[in-house]
């Protein structure tokens, strides 16, 4: 008699397998929370969404004019959307690894043979699950309503999935960090929310001073905001490459850096 | 083959309470093996430990031959464990949680599927697979963790306390599901604080105390072991003093009821001709407490003395 894993240990395509079926029934897992809470989890930004759309679209916007040279509301339109993905990716992953650490089924994954790269995965894949819906239900809500144009769909998609990887890898520190559920949201509230606006969202940063687009250029979010950007509009306040170079190395080290704490498991295990 | 084998495990936790103070213990394949001690002993700990819950501070440990340092998967594989409190998602349902537990093994969804009906089934908890979990009472909660801990068919199965809180008819059909899983070939490793319990389950006994083994043994040679029992004899007719029993530290609790200490080498026997010869009437007889409680609570109160 012998377990699975145990009997795959000895041919590493089965364990390969075994990996696999693991990662995937975390997906389903996060699926299943994401479904099952959807007034918390896809309702909140669709409902903002459409508020900025509101707002931007009758009230303020025609007054602001264009945008390096486009309408107002065809400018802010990726931003919008970036700021949904990068919310959510964080939230899935903070509240959803938070939720499991303090109901204590973190145990579950904890006895599992799963490796800490399976689970951090596992958790990733949740996040950019939830990014990718919201993205995707802002994004109908805004071209319902506006011509945006859609020029380079490779960099639209590129920039959107290492942004979400970011932003729920960080959420995943933050949920292997928190002791309390306040500490899962003053990093969005404190921390998040101001590189969101100071990241280009709602500007462009050549219409700031020199010193303020300066300073700018330490917030990782306007690299961000500003590839997504490009890849519908063609315009970007930063190189391209730079911004893919600074995400490439900023999931790298959150990558490590997660898995590094979940196998030292700082936070869960005694 | 041991299922389980540990030696010199320490663990001290943050706060500095030094939890395991070198424990060397073995539990062989297809045992059923109890792990007594205490509240506060360090039972948990050491499970935790096993099941990668906590971090050792000291020593090793090995599963099936497979060293939970250095060839942690397959270790992991081999156990199915059932903690002490509950650690499952509240809102989602029994069938949910067994199942996406076996993907966690590495089970493939459809047997899963398979295997969540019948152990569902067996756990008398198939007609709440859909329900929230949190409605379940503690007693089905427990059942749950069972049915969770089964879903990958370990060769091992810890259960930490699985049936407090449970009603006795639960527990009398849970002591049947464990012998049959025994009996098929499956490790069992139980921690209880109801005596009786382990006394019909088990076949190998530890008890753990401030962090130590105290006593390991066959449960068959550990009750040997007990010198005097304490029988409570009920009477027809009240009584105003203690019989006169000599040879025998016989006590009066109330008017018809006697507490008799007799040796293992005195006989039962005896005790009745002599109580018949003082035209005492007994109309039941039963221990005083069981017999594994008895030795228990002595090595217990020993280990406190010294
Ligand atoms: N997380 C923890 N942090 C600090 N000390 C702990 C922790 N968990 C347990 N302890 C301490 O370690 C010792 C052993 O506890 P453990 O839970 O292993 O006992 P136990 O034998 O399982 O008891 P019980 O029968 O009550 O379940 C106790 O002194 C306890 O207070
Ligand atoms: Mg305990």
């Amino acid at each position: 008699m012998s377990t699975v894993v145990e009997r795959a240990t000895r041919r590493p395509l089965a364990l390969g397998r075994a990996r696999w079926i693991g990662f995937e029934t975390i997906l389903i897992r996060e699926f299943q929370r994401i479904v099952r809470i959807w007034p918390q989890t896809i309702v909140p930004s669709a409902v903002t969404a459409t508020l900025y759309l509101v707002i931007f679209g009758s009230v303020i916007g025609r007054r602001i004019g264009t945008m390096d040279g486009f309408a107002y509301m065809v400018y802010i339109a990726p931003g919008l959307i970036m700021q949904a993905v990068i919310i959510n990716s964080y939230n899935n992953v903070v509240s959803s690894f938070y939720g499991a650490k303090f109901g204590r089924h973190i145990e579950e994954l904890l006895v599992s043979p799963l490796p800490s790269w399976i689970i951090v995965s596992g958790y990733v894949a949740g996040g950019i699950m939830r990014g990718a819906m919201v993205g995707l239900v802002v994004s109908g809500v805004w071209m319902f309503f506006t011509r945006l144009p859609v020029l380079h769909p490779t960099i639209i998609v590129a920039a959107a999935v290492l942004t979400s990887v970011t932003f729920s890898l960080g959420g995943f520190l933050n949920a292997m960090f928190a002791k309390s559920f306040d500490q899962i949201s003053i990093i969005p509230t404190f921390v998040l929310t101001p590189l969101i606006y100071f990241g280009g969202v709602f500007y462009s940063i050549n219409t700031l001073p020199v010193w303020a687009r300066h300073l700018s250029l330490v917030d990782p979010i306007l690299y961000m905001v500003s590839s997504f950007r490009f890849g519908f509009l063609g315009v970007s306040a930063v190189g391209v490459w730079d911004a893919f170079t600074i995400m490439i190395v900023a999931v790298t080290v959150l990558f490590l850096a997660a898995i590094l704490l979940l196998d030292r498991s700082s936070g869960i295990r005694e | 083959m041991n299922a389980l084998s540990v030696q010199e495990l320490t663990k001290t936790y943050g706060n500095g309470v030094q939890a395991l103070k070198g424990i060397d213990l073995a539990v062989e394949e297809g045992d059923f093996f109890a792990l007594l001690g205490p509240n506060g002993a360090g039972k948990t700990t050491l499970i935790g430990i096993v099941t990668s819950l906590v971090r050792k501070s000291g020593g090793q440990a090995t599963i099936f031959g497979y060293d939970l340092d250095r060839e942690l998967e397959a270790a992991k594989s081999c156990i199915g464990v059932v903690p002490q409190e509950i650690n499952f998602n509240q809102f989602e349902s029994p069938e949910t949680i067994v199942i996406n537990q076996a993907g966690f093994y590495g089970i493939p969804r459809p047997v899963a599927r398979v295997r969540a009906q019948l152990y569902l089934k067996q756990l008398q908890l198939w007609d709440k697979r859909k329900h929230a979990s949190r409605a379940l009472s503690g007693g089905m909660k427990r059942r749950l963790m069972i049915a969770r801990a089964l879903m990958h068919e370990p060769r091992l199965l810890i259960l930490d306390e699985p049936t407090a809180g449970v009603d006795i008819e639960v527990r009398r059909s849970m002591w049947e599901f464990l012998r049959e899983i025994n009996q098929r070939g499956t490790t069992i490793i139980l921690t209880t604080h109801y005596l009786e319990e382990a006394e019909t389950l088990c076949r190998n006994i530890a008890i753990i105390d401030h962090g130590r083994i105290i006593e390991r043994d066959r449960m068959s040679n550990l009750l040997r072991r007990l010198h005097t029992e304490t029988f409570v004899l009920t009477l027809r007719h009240p009584l105003q003093q203690a019989p006169l029993l000599p040879a025998y530290t016989a006590k009066l609790v109330d008017e018809h009821t006697v507490e008799v200490e007799i040796s293992m080498e005195q006989n039962v026997n005896d005790l009745f001709a002599r109580l018949s010869e003082l035209g005492i009437e007994v109309i039941s007889m039963r221990n005083k407490v069981n017999r594994l409680e008895e030795i228990f609570i002595r090595l217990v109160e020993k280990g406190a003395a010294a």
